[in-house]
């Protein structure tokens, strides 16, 4: 029988699951509007004995299934320890939110940060800014790479930055150069999250904006410690909540 | 509720519908918050008694007191010397600043960034909902932290009652006696106000009955150091609400048949929550009626709150009044003594509750503090910081949280709170 661990986010939701400690099935769907019809949909046909939910969703899957809940921060925090014994602080940048995790020497969580009420600094900024260059997702980051610094957003919030990105290109700007401001102003929050959480590494990058090269080069530039990106750094929510059921079998 | 209190309300000047809408919110929040908690103490059926009641009865209660001569004086504050009060034969009531009313009409008049609980005073006064704040025959406005400073100026515009208490902000001599001479103005007033004169006699028995109900919510919160809680951390705060409004002698005696509820109960080992749940101890800005929104996440998120280092709390109740004088200046300077012990943040340095938090922390058994802080509130938000870090130095685990009335940002605390509790689990 297996553990298997859920994470529900707001853009996606992601299943692992563990075969006596060995990773036996990963699954990925969108969240959409009915984010309980998917989960069916991610669960149908794995037998497993243990179900451990996390992500803002969690509460929505137990009240549907059979299944424990843990927050975001700790099956981060699990799921990064198992990646990289030793690490002691773990950046999740989602959909909707950051985290800023530290970690005790023992692997527990010690302190954490998240963003408060709006979608500033996270992958929704980056994917509605994308969108306003009219480039995938996807390729957001590597554009920005051949970006030259010098040119700063000030605005927080994703409405105004938008209006700030258009009129500065409007005026000559060059998209790579604004593209590159975009991704500095993420990566400044995420930094500014970090250091009132920690001073030491190394670091595990996690979630899907993990994947875009440029924020994890300005990641890599702002802090003195060794930063590590996951292979499927969107997995370590759903293999963290995984261990957790394993560990409850 | 069984009576019709519309007349009542509407000779209060109350605007019914909104009201009658505030009656169906409250009551809604109450039964989801409060009636769905599993095992709890019998005595609590009078709380939900009073809840229910709590703009009906009660309010007929003080205008047929009334009637009688018996003055009602409303306040927003635990300054606000309770004894001089029942000295005279007067009552005393907390006002509720718990919730969100009447919001654009509040906007007008005070600043974007006051605090929830200041606008939530002036939306129940603008809202025309609170019984409390019309019937009262005066209202104490007292000089703490600069958002209750100011927006007095402007409620003075709004009532024709309002009597402004001065309050020191340093523990010198030059403080005490400020204190000192202030509660001396505010006898008279009180005097004039009821045509009463407070002899050593009265003031001791205001010195008794208030002191009465102090002795009660200690001796309940004695049994919250067992594990398990015998009650919920939810219950517990509702009977330190509603020691703001009750009649003294029967809330005593109803706390007291509650804590011999709780005595049993501990015995055997019984409570709301399973032996070992994670417990927490709450400490920051006053919760008023009917703020639960914070209390209601963390014991939903699987942990029980303990205590609460709070002016709706321990901070409000902790110390009684030296009732041994012979004469009305000894007596008076007893009441100074106990209420200069206050450890309100808008007092500079405020060491002392520093200590009282890491105190109760102890004495609760808790494993960790949470530092529950009003948006705006200066004072709290400011000390919050030294709170969480010399809490966090000394191995205690701390969270700071910042929230107000809205419910916005309820999925986002559980997220946080939950963290919480999964580290001190
Ligand atoms: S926190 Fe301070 S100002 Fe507020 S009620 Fe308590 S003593 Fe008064
Ligand atoms: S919560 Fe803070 S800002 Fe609000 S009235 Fe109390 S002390 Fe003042």
């Amino acid at each position: 029988m297996l553990c298997a661990g859920v994470d529900i986010g707001s853009r996606s939701i992601e299943l692992v699951a563990l075969d006596n400690g060995h990773v036996a099935t990963i699954r990925k769907v969108e969240t959409t509007l009915d984010p309980i019809a998917q989960c069916r949909r991610l669960l149908d046909g794995v037998s497993y004995s243990h179900l451990v939910a996390t992500g803002y969703g969690r509460g929505l899957l137990a009240g549907h299934f059979r299944a424990e809940t843990i927050t975001e921060i700790q099956a981060y925090a699990l799921g990064a320890q198992q990646l990289f014994p030793g690490c002691r602080v773990v950046l999740d940048i989602g959909g909707q939110d950051t985290k800023a995790i530290a970690l005790a020497a023992d692997g527990r969580v010690k302190k954490f940060e998240m963003n408060d009420r709006c979608a500033a600094g996270t992958g929704k900024f980056l994917e509605i800014m994308a969108a306003s260059f009219n480039i995938p997702l996807g390729n957001f980051g590597s554009f920005a790479l051949n970006g030259r610094k010098g040119i700063a957003i000030s605005s927080m919030c994703t409405v105004f930055a938008e209006s700030e990105v258009t009129s500065l290109v409007a005026k000559g700007s060059r998209p790579e150069d604004v593209a590159l401001a975009v991704h500095e102003s993420v990566a400044r929050r995420s930094v500014s999250m970090l250091k009132r959480v920690s001073v030491e590494g190394p670091l595990v990058f996690a979630g899907g904006v993990a994947l875009n090269p440029c924020i994890h080069k300005l990641l890599v530039e702002a802090v003195s410690y060794e930063v590590i990106v996951a292979d499927a750094p969107e997995l370590v929510g759903a293999l963290g909540a995984a261990l957790y059921a394993a560990n409850m079998a | 509720m069984e009576a019709n209190y519309a007349p009542l309300w509407e000779s209060l000047g109350l605007d019914l519908d909104a009201h009658d809408e505030l009656l169906r919110v409250l009551g809604e929040g109450y039964s989801n918050i409060f009636l769905s908690q599993k095992d709890r103490p019998e005595g609590m059926a009078y709380f939900d008694f009073v809840m229910s009641e709590v703009h009906g009865l009660r309010i007929k209660e003080l205008i047929d007191g009334q009637k009688e001569g018996r003055k009602v004086i409303g306040s927003f504050c635990v300054f606000v010397p309770e004894e001089i009060v029942r000295a005279a034969d007067a009552t005393l009531v907390g006002l509720c600043t718990g919730a969100d009313f009447a919001t654009d009409e509040v906007d007008k008049l005070l600043p974007r960034n006051t605090c929830a609980l200041i606008k939530s005073a002036f939306g129940f006064k603008l809202g025309k909902v609170c019984p409390y704040i019309e019937a009262a025959d005066l209202l104490v406005g007292e000089n703490t932290c600069d958002g209750k400073k100011k927006s007095f100026e402007v409620l003075d515009k709004l009532v024709d009652k309002l009597y402004v208490m001065d309050i020191p902000q340093m523990k010198s001599p030059e403080g005490r006696a400020l204190l000192k001479a202030e509660y001396a103005r505010f006898k008279k007033a009180v005097e004039k106000l009821t045509g009463i004169v407070i002899d050593p006699a009265r003031l001791r028995n205001g010195i008794e009955i208030t002191n009465n109900k102090r002795r009660a919510l200690h001796r309940l919160n004695s049994f919250r150091s067992a594990d398990p809680a015998p009650i919920s951390g939810l219950d517990a705060l509702l009977a330190n609400q509603v020691y703001f409004y009750d009649e003294p002698a029967r809330f005593s005696e109803s706390i007291n048949k509650i804590s011999d509820e709780l005595e049993q109960r501990i015995k055997v080992g019984e409570g709301p929550f399973p032996k070992g749940t994670p417990r927490i101890l709450m400490s920051g800005c006053p919760m008023a009626v009917p703020n639960w929104k914070v209390p209601w996440i963390v014991e939903t998120s699987g942990a029980v709150i303990v205590g609460e280092e709070s002016c709706v709390g321990e901070r409000g109740t902790q110390n009684l009044t030296d009732d041994t004088g012979e004469t009305v200046d000894e007596l008076m300077d007893n009441i100074l003594d106990r209420y200069f012990k206050i450890d309100c943040a808008i007092f500079t340095p405020n060491p002392d509750r520093q200590q009282h938090i890491e105190e109760m922390y102890e004495r609760y058994n808790a494993d960790g503090v949470i530092h529950y802080g009003l948006q705006f509130c200066q004072p709290y938000q400011f000390e919050s910081i030294n709170v969480e870090a010399t809490l966090e130095k000394k191995g205690i685990p701390a969270l700071r949280i910042d929230t107000d009335y809205s419910v916005e940002d309820v999925g986002q605390l559980k997220t946080r709170i939950e963290a919480f509790i999964e580290r001190i689990a």
